[in-house]
């Protein structure tokens, strides 16, 4: 980037660089160019507006030269906010609170199974392929929603940013699975449905099953939520148990 | 809003609190989710501020994991290295996942409908 720039354009570069305001204002940009781009698209699963706008705004870092610190430095703003939402997350569970009551334990042992099922296969898969210690570690909570996943990954030595880039894989092929993937396996309730999708592969999955079904929906935000809190109590203990 | 969002982050503090106090594995904003779960339970449901912060946090949940998601910039070299581990350990075990979820849950609510 120097050698385009005149010098006091470089000069306003470089003081940028030390700031928060332009990592900032990037990506709500992004952000919002990465909607338009999704609602033009029909929304499909490639399209999801995060997915777009972390491979905009990575390619923008790269072209610019800039590191990903400096642009954190505005980011981390946005960041921040990632804990109280996964607080927030308690609301919508709320909501289907008698759901959950009327079906306690058929939801708690499949969604138990299932997660931990998950993510042993995925740990130990990534070990037997010759992967390194974070990567295993880091693909443990690649199931959950972004927030507690990183989480997750931090309390156990895991790289939060490669868990998160896991996440969004792991919600990308889910989406474009999980109906035909059911459909073979006979799993026909919606309930059945709505939570499978959203304990294997959270948020994105769950948005698919929304746009199907809304008892599919609720019970897959629902799984969001739980699966979060089964799999942060479950990844310390099958860490030691594999010994990963 | 103030109210609300006020109230996310002292039980995101509790957690945090708790976690760093007891060392427990689990992350303090879940510990969080928990304690406001609770709460709502107990309380019979959120107060309209409650209610207001937390939708206007969820929906853009989507916005808030692009920071963390841009840190693959650092990460290229580690993921090109495993690329081959990581491309087939997320489909596989996400397929078992998904399936093993639907068909247990399937079978308790078809069971639960005969019985």
């Amino acid at each position: 980037m120097h050698s385009l720039l005149p010098l006091p354009l470089f000069h306003v570069w470089a003081y940028l660089q030390t700031q928060p305001l332009l990592g900032l204002t990037a990506t709500l940009l992004v952000w919002e160019v990465a909607c338009f781009i999704d609602a033009r698209a029909g929304h499909q699963a490639l399209s999801n507006p995060t997915v777009l706008s972390i491979v905009i705004l990575a390619a923008l870092l790269v072209i610019t030269h800039t590191s990903y610190r400096a642009y954190f430095t505005g980011a981390v703003f946005v960041h921040f906010l990632l804990g109280p939402a996964t607080v927030a997350l308690a609301v919508p569970m709320y909501a289907n609170w008698p759901a959950i009551r009327q079906n306690l334990i058929a939801i708690l042992v499949s969604l138990t199974v299932g997660s931990v099922l998950a993510a042993s296969s995925a740990m130990l898969i990534a070990r037997a392929l010759g992967a390194p210690r974070m990567i295993v570690i880091s693909l443990g909570p690649k199931s959950v929603t972004t927030p507690i996943a990183m989480g997750i990954a931090q309390d156990l030595g895991g790289q939060p940013a490669l868990t998160a880039v896991f996440v969004l894989i792991t919600g990308m092929f889910g989406t474009l699975i999980c109906t035909g993937a059911l459909r073979l396996a006979r799993v026909k309730d919606w309930r059945a449905q709505g939570l499978a999708a959203g304990t294997a592969a959270h948020g994105l999955a769950t948005s698919r099953m929304l746009m199907l079904n809304e008892t599919a929906g609720a019970f897959g935000g629902l799984a969001i939520g739980l699966n979060g809190i089964v799999t942060s109590l479950a990844l310390p203990v099958l860490v030691s148990v594999l010994g990963l | 809003m103030v109210r609300g969002l006020a109230i996310l982050l002292i039980c995101q503090l509790a957690g945090t609190i708790i976690q760093e106090g007891t060392g427990l594995p689990i992350p303090g904003p879940v510990l969080g989710l928990v304690m406001l779960l609770v709460y709502l339970v107990r309380t019979g449901g959120p107060a309209p501020y409650v209610r207001d912060a937390s939708n206007g946090l969820l929906k853009y949940l989507g916005l808030l994991f692009v920071p963390a998601g841009v840190g693959v910039v650092t990460e290229f070299p580690e993921l090109k290295a495993n690329a081959l581990a990581i491309l087939v350990a997320i489909p596989i075990s996400t397929v078992l996942g998904l399936v093993v979820t639907g068909v247990l849950m399937n079978w308790f609510v078809a069971r639960r409908g005969h019985a």
